[in-house]
């Protein structure tokens, strides 16, 4: 049976396909560019990358606790969640006790946030959640998901995307960006003064300080936590550095496989609440930590997949991701990344199949910033769906297996393959519907070798 | 080590990786007991049957530190990596893809052919070569062969879209992706299309003869023993 995104790769939309394909491509080109400029050699930094988040997750739960005790010193409130259910009645019982039912929430882009579900849940207990980020704001009016960790509307072109404004009322059609950034400004302006609340994600906390740092290029982060009264930042518990040092690399190795750029073009280093003195920044700063089925990986075969510091590249470069984008998988995590994740955090029995949908091509594992073996993951998890009856392709591999451990058979079954358009195998019609049979070319080896060698 | 496919249906492959290993003088021994490498059903998750027929390969191709050589990136990786995950704790047995022998182990860095080969080659690079460093080697000893000329591909480090059982299991995800590699590789208009792999080969040509282009699709082990 084929998996849930060769299915989806039926029912793609033409454009959608050609969008992803389009603005996927072009990125792994330029990642090599952006990182050799700045560090001379990408793969020099890569190696820092995979070394220094092996290191953080071998000392994970030290690394932790020095984590929250500077981050306690630093005023920061922190709040531990075991899972996606945790988290939400923290950050509701946050929001409660910070302003009324009602309010405007404003959104800075998280996939944390997006993995707990957290608007649905925001909006159900009657707040007002408004995502502030270009893209996922996107999202959030066309009741949409992300199709990319980075790039959540990378599925979608400027066209779609003035429809979407103009039924919003957000403004006239147009096919410039700048106009179209400048109609969702000039909405998302107002939130930005209404909200009381600000809800972010982290891309690194800094074990050493206890300080958390985003990185953005719109500006939107920076308004949702420091114009709102109170700051609400969720963290996977797998997002630490060491020391700030480490920022020296990471920060323009993320921006380099993220987007090709050597550095984000905001950068917040949060270390505190606003202090008695101090004219702006929120008054409570509070960081929700995540495990949701983190710490379960971490103790598994799979572990080296917490490494990961989202930068999208896996995805960027997967050619099957290329295709259909990130719907296909059914998870926020798509992509090579997502295929790897999504069975960690939920179970070989509801994801198994996503390890399939691979070529085992390897250009996810060329590409990560941190090295992650991706490609062997994928075949661990196979053996895995596979001992558990979660993945089945339907062909007979204990036949193969008795013909390829006797050579007589092997040779004799040789002998059939000109005639392997009369054999009624089950997955020749998968082959054939789009490419010929194979025909032996000129003569067979075996041949040759007993005439000329022997 | 010959490979299933090269087995069944590219025994020119064979023949040619036979010739160039002779006329660098090597002694080529071929033990006709040879099957597969076991990848199969490695990649469709069966590791019970792929340890099986990987021992065999293991028992017939390496029982002692004979150099191996096999004209396929795949089957190589197999080898080194694969052995690898299917048996953690022993050291997995060494086997050179053929550009890979011929660069790093003979030292070639071009091909002394005394033929011409006047084409225009799009070369499609193997991803499974990822897996062992085997990189552009191939290109490089095809692009010294007088006459040769290799065109340029757009997002050429993209797979073609085989991946072993992988093309038969996700038939519109491999459709797909080959056909934005055809489009890509015949874009400049090529002669030939050479690659490194039989599976890609395989693939990728029996895309275009269903779509009715005649274009030759060749290892590039044939290249180089023609112009010996
Ligand atoms: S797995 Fe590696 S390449 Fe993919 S998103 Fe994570 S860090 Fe980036």
């Amino acid at each position: 049976m084929s998996t849930r995104v060769d299915k989806y790769a039926t029912t793609i939309p033409d454009v959608q396909s050609k969008n992803v394909l389009k603005a996927s491509a072009p990125k792994t080109t330029h990642r090599v560019e952006a990182l050799e400029k700045f560090f001379g050699s990408a793969s020099a930094a890569q190696d820092f990358g995979a070394a220094t988040k092996g290191y953080v997750l071998d000392h994970l739960g030290e690394l932790l606790q020095q984590f929250e005790q500077k981050c306690v010193e630093n005023g920061i409130q922190v709040h531990w969640a075991e899972d996606a259910k945790e988290a939400n009645e923290i950050i509701l019982g946050i929001c409660r006790e910070a302003a009324p039912a009602g309010s405007t929430i404003v959104k800075a882009k998280s996939m944390a946030t997006e993995e707990i579900h957290l608007n649905e849940h925001l909006e159900a207990a009657g707040f007002k959640p408004v995502e502030t980020d270009l893209g996922e704001f996107v999202v959030q009016i066309d009741g949409d998901v992300p199709t990319h960790i980075v790039t959540p509307i990378i599925h979608k072109n400027r066209f779609e995307v003035s429809d979407s404004f103009v039924r919003e009322k957000l403004g006239p059609k147009t096919d410039v960006p700048e106009e179209l950034a400048a109609q969702a400004r000039k909405y998302l302006r107002q939130k930005f003064h209404e909200a009381p609340i600000g809800i972010s994600g982290v891309n690194f906390g800094i074990a050493e300080t206890g300080r958390i740092v985003l990185i953005e290029n719109e500006g939107n982060s920076r308004l949702s936590t420091t114009m709102t009264d109170t700051h609400i930042a969720v963290m996977g518990l797998e997002k630490l550095l060491p020391t700030e040092a480490d920022l020296a690399t990471f920060l323009p190795l993320l921006a380099g496989s993220a987007t090709n750029q050597r550095i984000t073009t905001y950068c917040h280093f949060i270390s505190s609440p606003r202090k008695p003195g101090e004219n702006d920044g929120p008054a409570a700063v509070h960081l929700v930590i995540l495990d949701n089925g983190r710490s379960k990986i971490l103790n598994g075969p799979f572990k080296d997949i917490l490494r990961c510091i989202r930068c999208g590249a896996c995805l960027n470069t997967c050619p099957v991701y290329r295709q259909v984008g990130g719907h296909g998988y059914q998870h926020v995590y798509s992509g090579p990344l997502g295929a790897v994740l999504a069975p960690g955090l939920e179970g070989v029995e509801v994801y198994g199949d996503l390890a399939k949908a691979s070529s085992l091509c390897g250009a996810c594992e060329e590409v990560c910033p941190v090295r992650i073996p991706i490609p062997s993951m994928l075949l661990k998890l196979r053996d895995e769906g596979y001992r558990k009856k979660v993945i089945n392709d339907g062909i007979p591999w204990s036949l193969f297996e008795m013909g390829a451990t006797r050579p007589f058979l092997w040779r004799s079954g040789l002998t059939m393959v000109p005639m392997a358009g009369l054999v009624p195998h089950p997955l020749k019609n998968a082959w054939t519907g789009v490419r010929e049979l194979p025909k032996r070319e000129g003569e067979s080896f075996r041949a040759w070798w007993s005439k000329h060698e022997k | 080590m010959l490979t299933c496919l090269c087995d069944a249906f590219y025994g020119n492959v064979g023949i040619s990786t036979t010739k160039i290993l002779k006329h660098l003088g090597y002694h080529v021994h071929f033990d006709d007991r040879q099957t597969c490498c076991g990848q199969p059903p490695f990649n469709a998750g069966d590791w019970g049957h792929a340890r099986e027929v990987a021992r065999y390969c293991q028992s017939v191709m390496f029982p002692d530190d004979r150099l191996v050589v096999t004209p396929s990136a795949s089957c190589a990786a197999m080898v080194r990596e694969g052995y690898h995950l299917l048996f953690p704790d022993e050291k997995p047995p060494m086997c050179y893809e053929l550009s890979e022998f011929l660069t790093s182990v003979v030292g070639l860095s071009e091909w002394s052919g005394t033929k011409t080969y006047k084409r225009r080659i799009a070369f499609h690079r193997a991803c499974h070569g990822r897996a062992i460093g085997v990189s552009a080697q191939a290109e490089m000893l095809l692009a010294s062969v007088d006459g040769v000329e290799l065109l340029p591909i757009e997002n050429g480090d993209q797979c073609c879209g085989f991946g072993g059982a992988f093309c038969v299991v996700e038939p519109h995800l491999s459709e797909r992706i080959g056909h934005e590699k055809v489009r890509t590789l015949l874009a400049n208009e090529p002669d030939e299309i050479v690659s490194g792999d039989m599976g890609c080969l395989m693939h990728l040509g029996g895309l275009m003869r269903k779509d009715g282009t005649r274009i030759p699709v060749r290892h590039y082990a044939e290249i180089l023993a023609e112009v010996i």
